[in-house]
This record gives structure tokens, C-alpha cells and sequence, in this order.
């Protein structure tokens, strides 16, 4: 690993900001401010505010704290400091200039990781601080730019990368039909009416990734599972809106996933390997529309993966040869515990496992996730140079792959591993699975 | 729809198939559908490398093949359809005649209550419109969404993107984009977002789910919104007979029923939505979550007592408008619900529920164990098959039309209700 020195911050521009920025009158802001921390926000956000003794044990918790040179203005209290708390103290009192710094912050400089909160003595979650700060943002019009346009595009397509209607089903139906070289009778079963699983996956798949939806159909296929995938919208499980703080767009985008496996009959959804898509089903847009929890069983990748290597539906050939090492996705190892399970499945498929440290529900986010690789390029170098200790622990593995069952850490990692010259690259659990499977003609 | 007085209910027993039979013609035979009046069962088939074609009863559709098939469905009216393709380019199949317009997509094919009128959405050269009984509309757009079909099927509408929109450009966007099409005809206004939409009665009206910005929703009638706003909507609808449009909309952070942009339930909730009128025009029902987590249905705002856990869906009124019924989910187990009384059986899944002519009994398909039986009344029928179809009474409210498959067999029976329930 080379250690580039540029901690140089470089000016970021983003006309989402500016132009937002510029709209807005004080009137506006004041009231917003007071609609959101009044209307919306309640015990909770209350004590956080009240309970903070400023102890700084959240500090060395946070990747970007310890990234960017023990900064204190990095650290997560000092973050809640430099936006809400300021709006707090200021009692709403604040500026045009001040709402756009703060955008910054809540959506470029905070994963709402939660791994912070872990460390807190009190519990406080960051994570919801810096949401907060983010919904008075979105009312404000003063959100990042890209991720901007991906709520956009939700809303337009319900998914999140303009992906039009046609262009899905004819993605599936191509992949289908490329998998039958390996398959011949090979099916990817659209709108399969009864079927025990519905497969979801999310827009970058169809658009830059279709070899996982590839990678999925032969595992499907092998195992004899009764599955379909949706050709209708609602396909796309993401969601950025949670993430920009459009908590309506939020709900309505995991409406149109849930309707959809209802109107399949479907007794469970599988949802592909994305972290933030998990979340927005069992977290955030699930309570947005009044459930619990998911209201059908709805499982991570690793989950179905674990599931299928323990009953034999699928068996291994011959185990990965190369090294792996595993970045633990936040919003599925601490946010859902699926650590153990991951690590049980790359051990069936891999030969050679190194830990990185810490892990687990420990491990330090990608720094893509969040949303924050989503407000796209202006922000990429501050992104991966606030992630050293990522790149570090990484390195220190010395593996020749970096499992990352999640969207956004991929992407994240891709950028670290390359910006740090890292020699590492990274797989998703079901490339390997597919490369090391008994497949039906070898059965 | 088919006149179910039509068809033979003085068979008690016919074996339409034997699919078994199937599997060994084809490579492959995928999952069938069967007729309403149980007359029929088709698959698609496999007959080769990318070759492929429908069979019905034992019988294939025509001579040549397809080279893509997919999505086949019986029209409400008893007609099989599919959509096909033959040299790249892709249509709708009917009774194995193609439409005469071909398309570079189609897809999402629906189908008017009568099931007279077959609509699709398509994109030739890489514009967007609606076809309906094979005619396309003149006018194309850059994308199209949502699309809906009057219930008399004589008018489509989509939502459709009016402007071109450059990459990234989130206030272009933020002016508005989008409006709907209806007929293929743009509305005058342009809006944010436009989502799902319904037609009254006639096809005269059309509603649809609007955002103005970022923040205001609201239900536009003909393009015109209504003159409130809210902080989200759902689906809209018209009460019957009239131009009156109702939907769910969120106001003061509840759920609730507005009526031409008027709250017309006193009572709000966590959720509301698929609200629905009784065929006597006189009530609405919707499901509703009274409180965080659970579920219900409200009739005219006043939600039952019974709720429960996870879901509530596939709501419909009785024939005589007296009674509202629903699949109920908690904890993976799905049972009915019937005028907020749940029944007892649980299953691994069940059906929308299917009122007699005289709204006396109520029954469903039901899943457990991968096995499909019915329920009638609250009580599961002995009987256990490896597939059902929904039940069908028959115009005296005596008799049920099962359509089963048992060991690879298809068959379809007329049984007396009492013998399934007594
Ligand atoms: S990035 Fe994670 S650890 Fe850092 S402040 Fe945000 S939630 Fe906390
Ligand atoms: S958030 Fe918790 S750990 Fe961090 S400074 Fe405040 S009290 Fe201390």
C-alpha cells in the first residue's frame, strides 16, 4: 500500500448546494427548522441533544475522525456540533451558507454507520443526528447534487438509475438466455405468480452488474428453488431517498417492493447482496409506512447463501483457492448480525479466510455507504482520503480478494484499493459461489 | 367478463390434460394457467434451442415458433394471451394470433374488466406509448410509467415524460417533466412526478397521484390539480357513477380519505390505503394501520377491532355491499378476515377472497404444506390437491368450480358446497 500524501482538501463545487443555497430566505429556513425539530422529531432527539457530555469516547469510533488526523471537527460529536447542535444553539437562527455547510457534512462527511454509537456510553446515535440534519436539508433544497438525481430517478422509475421498464425485463431475459450456455433448460421465471421466493435486487445490477443477476439465476437454478423475479417496478429494493432525507419518497419506493411481492404471492423476498436496499426494508422505510418489521420474511444474499450450503441444496466442487478477507457491510453485519453467517459461508467456499481488524459488527464502514459515494464525484478524493484506516486494515491482510457482500462497499473499496494502490480486488459472494459450485451437469 | 351461467355445470368430473404428458414433448413446460370457465390449460413450452410455443390442453398453438415467449395470461373473457417474439421484433399473441403492430418491447399487458380490451405498454425506436386491441398511439415519449386502463377499456393512460431530461440535471426536473397521457394525448400541465392513476366510470375523467415539487402531492383530475395540498397521496379513485375522485392523503402526519381535496374521514391513521367503494356506490372501505404495526380495515373511517400483525390485502366487497373480506398476514401465516372477524385455519398462504352471488359464503384458495385446498366459511376442505385455482360459485351459489392438478393430472370439478363444508 502507498500512502498518497494529498490530505489536501480539494474545493468541492456542487451546484446542488449552490444553486439550493441560493433559493433560500431566512424566513424559510427558520420555519423549516421549526416544522422539522417540532413536527418531527420527538423524546428521542431530545435526549441525544440533552445527554452528550462531550466525553469524545465516540471519537475513535468513527473512520473519518481517525482518517483525517484526529481532527475533532471530524469526530461524530463534533459533526452533531457543527450542524445541529449550532442550530440548537442558534434556535433555527442560522444561514443560507450555514444550511449548505451542513448538507456537506451530514451527507459527505457521516455513513450513519452507527458504529458510534456502539462506543457512546449513553448510546447516542449520530447516525440520527446527521438524519436529522439531512431532512431539513432535503426541505431546504439544499441536498448533494448526484444523490439528488437518484432520488429523482426513484421517484421518475421507482429505481435508482433511470433504468426504463423495458430495458429491465430485456436485461433479465438476455442473462437468462446467455446462463442457458451453462444451463440449457435454465429459467429466470418472471411474475411467477406463487412462488415461494421473490428475487430483488437493486439498479446497478441491470445497468453496470447484470453477471450477478447471471450469478443468481445459475445458484437458483441448481438449487431448485421456486423463484421469480418481478418484471414490473418495485424490482429495484434501494433506496437514496432514505438517505436524502425524502422520508414520503422513502416509503413509497418500499411500498411498490412490498405490493409487488404481495401481488406475487411470494412467502419470502431475497433480497441480492446490497447493505443499504437491507436497511430500507427492515429499518427505515418498512416504519415509514407503519410496519415493525418487513411484513414478509425478507433475507440478505448471506442468509439464502447459509441456507442453501447447510441443507446441500448446494454443493461445493471445489473451494476458492485465492486468499479472501472480508469487509463486513455496516448496515448488515452491525445493523442486522449477519457477520457470523458470512463468515460461515465464505469458510464452505473459500480455502484460505483472513480476518481483517477489527470485524464484525466493529468493522469500519467503507465510507461509501450512507450515501455518501452517491453524491458522486466531486466529493470522491475527500471520500477516500477520509477512509485511511480502511485502506490499512485492508492492506494488512494481505489478501488477493476483498469479499464485499454490499453495493456500496464494493464501489467504496474499488476506489480505496485503487487510490492506495492496494493489489486486492473485489468479489461479491455469489462470483465465487458460481465459480466453485457443482453445477447440474456435474451432479 | 364470461357469463358463468354459460358454462357446464352439470359435469361433475372432467380430466382435461394429463401434463405429465407434456414434459415429455417438450424440454421444458412452464407453470400453466388456466382458463376461467376451466375448460382449458396452457403452458408455455420449450421445443428447442430458443424455440418455443403454447400448449393448450395436450395441443400447440400453431405450427411456427416463437423464438421468446413469455407472461401468458387468460383474459377475463376466457382468450389466451402471451407476449411473443418472432425476428426481434415483439407483439401480443391472442388464441395464437399476433397483433399485426410489432414492437422493439412490450410488455405489462392488461386486460379491461370484461376482458374485451387487451392494452400493453411498448417502445419502438426508442420511443414510449400504449397499444390498445392492437392500436398504438400516434403520439410517443421519451419514457412512460404507470399505465392504466379504463374499467370499460375503451381509454389507456400512462405517465409519460414530456421534455428531454439531461444527465443530472435535478431542476430541470424539479420544473416538472412529466404529465400523463391520456389516450396518447399529453395532459396541458406538467409536474413533478405523476404515479398511479384511475378513469371514472366512461373513461371521461382521469385522476392521477401528483407531486408539484418536491413536497406538495396531491391528486390532478384531467390535469388540473385539486386546490390542496398534502404531505403524500396514494392511488386515487372515482365514486362510482360520478366524477368525484377519493384517495388516501397524509395531513397533520395521519392517513386519512379526501374527497375532491376534502377530508371526508374524521378519523386518522399510521396508514390507509387501497381504499375501495362497495358496488352499491355507498361505502368506502380501505386497510388502515390504526396504530404503529397493526392492521386492519376501516369501513366508512371506522376500522374493526381485530387487527393484526403484519398485513392486510386483496380487500373486496360482497355482492350485496354488506360484508368486506381480506387475507390477513402475522408472523408467515396468512387466514381470512371477514367483517373484522378472523378465521381460525392459518395458512402458508391464501388467496383474495371470493364472495357467493348471494354474498352468503365466502371462499378461498389456501396453501399449507405445498399443498392447495379451499376455504369456504372458515372451515379448510378436506380435500388436498398439488395445485388450485381461485374458486369459482356457480350462478345458484351451489356448486364450485375446482380447477386441480393431482398426480400431473388437470381436472376440472363441480362440487356441491355443502359436500365441502358439511
Ligand atoms: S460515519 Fe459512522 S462512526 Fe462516523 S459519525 Fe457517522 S455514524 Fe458515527
Ligand atoms: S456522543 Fe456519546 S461518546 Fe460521543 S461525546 Fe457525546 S456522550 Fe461522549
Amino acid at each position: 500500500m502507498t500512502n498518497p500524501s494529498e490530505n489536501k482538501k480539494p474545493m468541492v463545487l456542487d451546484e446542488g448546494l449552490e444553486k439550493g443555497a441560493a433559493k433560500l430566505t431566512q424566513d424559510r429556513i427558520e420555519k423549516t427548522i421549526k416544522q422539522v425539530l417540532e413536527g418531527e422529531t420527538g423524546a428521542r432527539f431530545k435526549a441525544y441533544v440533552e445527554t452528550c457530555v462531550h466525553c469524545g469516547l465516540c471519537s475513535d469510533a468513527c473512520h473519518v475522525y481517525l482518517s483525517l488526523d484526529r481532527d475533532p471537527k471530524y469526530s461524530p460529536a463534533g459533526k452533531v456540533k457543527r450542524t445541529i447542535g449550532e442550530i440548537i444553539k442558534r434556535n433555527g437562527k442560522v444561514d443560507a451558507q450555514f444550511i449548505k455547510e451542513a448538507s456537506v457534512v451530514a451527507s459527505t462527511e457521516c455513513n450513519l454507520c452507527k458504529r458510534c454509537a456502539m462506543y457512546c456510553p449513553f448510546g447516542i446515535d449520530t447516525a440520527y443526528m446527521m438524519l436529522i440534519v439531512r431532512r431539513i436539508c432535503h426541505k431546504l433544497g439544499v441536498t448533494p447534487l448526484y444523490i439528488q438525481d437518484t432520488a429523482h430517478s426513484h421517484a421518475a422509475t421507482m429505481n435508482q438509475m433511470w433504468v426504463k421498464e423495458d430495458e429491465w425485463i430485456d436485461t433479465l431475459q438476455w442473462q437468462e438466455e446467455d446462463a442457458r450456455e451453462e444451463i440449457p433448460n435454465l429459467r429466470i421465471p418472471l411474475d411467477k405468480v406463487g412462488a415461494d421466493i421473490m428475487y430483488s435486487v437493486i439498479a446497478p445490477e441491470p445497468k453496470f452488474q447484470p453477471h450477478l443477476i447471471y450469478d443468481m439465476a445459475i445458484i437458483m437454478n441448481t438449487a431448485g428453488i421456486n423463484w421469480t423475479m418481478p418484471s414490473e417496478p418495485g424490482w429495484d429494493n434501494s433506496d437514496m431517498a432514505m438517505f436524502t432525507g425524502d422520508n414520503e419518497l422513502c416509503a413509497r419506493l418500499k411500498k411498490e417492493h412490498f405490493d409487488l411481492a404481495a401481488r406475487l404471492k411470494v412467502k419470502k423476498i431475497v433480497m441480492g447482496e446490497c447493505g443499504h436496499a437491507f436497511r430500507s426494508v427492515y429499518d427505515v422505510g418498512n416504519r415509514m409506512l407503519g410496519w415493525r418489521m418487513h411484513p414478509f420474511n425478507t433475507i440478505h444474499a448471506i442468509e439464502f447463501y447459509y441456507d442453501l450450503l447447510k441443507t446441500g441444496k448446494i454443493k461445493i466442487r471445489e473451494k476458492y483457492k485465492k486468499s479472501v478477507t472480508l469487509h463486513d457491510p455496516c448496515n448488515v453485519s452491525r445493523g442486522r448480525g449477519l457477520h457470523d453467517k458470512a463468515r460461515w459461508v465464505i469458510n464452505q467456499i473459500c480455502e484460505d479466510f483472513t480476518e481483517m481488524y477489527p470485524n464484525r459488527e466493529h468493522n469500519y464502514c467503507c465510507n461509501a455507504g450512507g450515501g455518501v459515494v452517491n453524491c458522486g464525484p466531486p466529493y470522491k478524493i475527500k471520500r477516500v482520503t477520509s477512509n485511511r484506516v480502511k485502506a490499512e486494515q485492508v492492506a494488512k491482510t494481505g489478501a488477493e480478494i476483498l469479499i464485499t457482500p454490499c453495493h456500496n462497499c464494493h464501489s467504496g473499496m474499488d476506489d480505496i484499493l485503487a487510490y492506495y494502490n492496494i493489489e486486492m480486488h473485489t468479489k461479491f459472494i455469489c462470483e465465487i459461489i458460481n465459480e466453485v459450485m457443482v453445477k447440474p451437469e456435474e451432479a | 367478463m364470461a357469463d358463468s351461467a354459460n358454462w357446464d355445470w352439470g359435469t361433475g368430473e372432467k380430466l382435461i390434460s394429463d401434463l405429465d404428458e407434456w414434459k415429455s414433448s417438450f424440454n421444458w413446460v412452464e407453470e400453466p394457467y388456466v382458463s376461467p370457465d376451466g375448460e382449458q390449460i396452457a403452458s408455455i413450452v420449450n421445443v428447442d434451442e430458443a424455440e418455443f410455443n403454447v400448449c393448450v390442453n395436450g395441443e400447440v398453438w400453431r405450427e411456427d415458433i416463437y423464438d421468446k415467449a413469455w407472461h401468458l395470461r387468460y383474459t377475463p373473457d376466457g382468450r389466451l394471451t402471451a407476449l411473443v417474439n418472432e425476428n426481434d421484433e415483439w407483439t401480443v399473441a391472442v388464441d395464437g394470433e399476433s397483433w399485426e403492430n410489432t414492437f422493439d418491447y412490450a410488455w405489462n399487458p392488461i386486460f379491461s374488466k370484461d376482458g374485451g380490451t387487451i392494452a400493453v405498454s411498448f417502445q419502438k425506436d426508442g420511443e414510449y406509448g400504449m397499444a390498445r386491441n392492437d392500436a398504438p398511439w400516434e403520439e410517443l415519449f421519451a419514457n412512460l410509467n404507470c399505465p392504466e386502463l379504463s374499467p370499460d377499456g375503451t381509454k389507456t393512460a400512462a405517465t409519460v415524460q414530456i421534455e428531454d431530461l439531461g444527465s443530472a440535471d435535478i431542476f430541470k426536473f424539479q420544473d416538472g417533466v412529466f404529465t400523463a397521457a391520456d389516450d396518447g394525448t399529453p395532459w396541458d400541465s406538467k409536474f413533478v412526478n405523476v404515479w398511479w392513476k384511475s378513469f371514472n366510470h366512461d373513461g371521461s375523467k382521469l385522476a392521477a397521484e401528483i407531486r408539484l415539487n418536491l413536497y406538495d402531492y396531491t391528486i390532478a383530475v384531467n390535469g388540473e390539480p385539486w386546490a390542496k395540498t398534502f404531505a403524500s397521496v396514494w392511488k386515487p379513485i372515482f365514486r362510482p357513477g360520478t366524477d368525484s375522485v377519493v384517495a388516501p392523503v397524509k395531513a397533520a402526519g395521519k392517513w386519512t380519505i379526501a374527497e375532491d381535496g376534502n377530508i371526508i374521514w374524521d378519523k386518522g391513521f399510521v396508514q390507509l390505503w387501497q381504499q375501495m367503494f362497495s358496488p352499491d356506490g355507498k361505502k368506502i372501505a380501505a386497510i388502515v394501520a390504526p396504530s404503529f404495526g397493526r392492521w386492519t380495515v376501516a369501513v366508512d373511517g371506522i376500522a374493526w377491532s381485530a387487527t393484526i400483525g403484519d398485513m392486510i390485502t386483496e380487500m373486496v366487497f360482497s355482492p350485496d355491499s354488506s360484508k368486506v373480506a381480506a387475507i390477513a398476514l402475522e408472523d408467515e401465516k396468512w387466514t381470512l378476515i371477514v367483517n373484522g372477524s378472523l378465521w381460525q385455519d392459518t395458512y402458508d398462504m391464501a388467496y383474495q377472497p371470493v364472495f357467493s352471488p348471494d354474498s352468503q359464503m365466502v371462499a378461498a384458495k389456501v396453501e399449507k404444506n405445498k399443498k392447495f385446498t379451499f376455504a369456504i366459511n372458515g372451515k379448510t376442505w378436506n380435500q388436498k390437491f398439488d395445485y388450485v385455482w381461485d374458486p369459482v360459485f356457480s350462478p345458484d351459489g351451489k356448486n364450485i368450480l375446482a380447477r386441480t392438478v393431482e398426480d400431473g393430472k388437470y381436472y376440472r370439478r363441480v362440487i356441491p358446497v355443502n359436500e365441502m363444508i358439511g
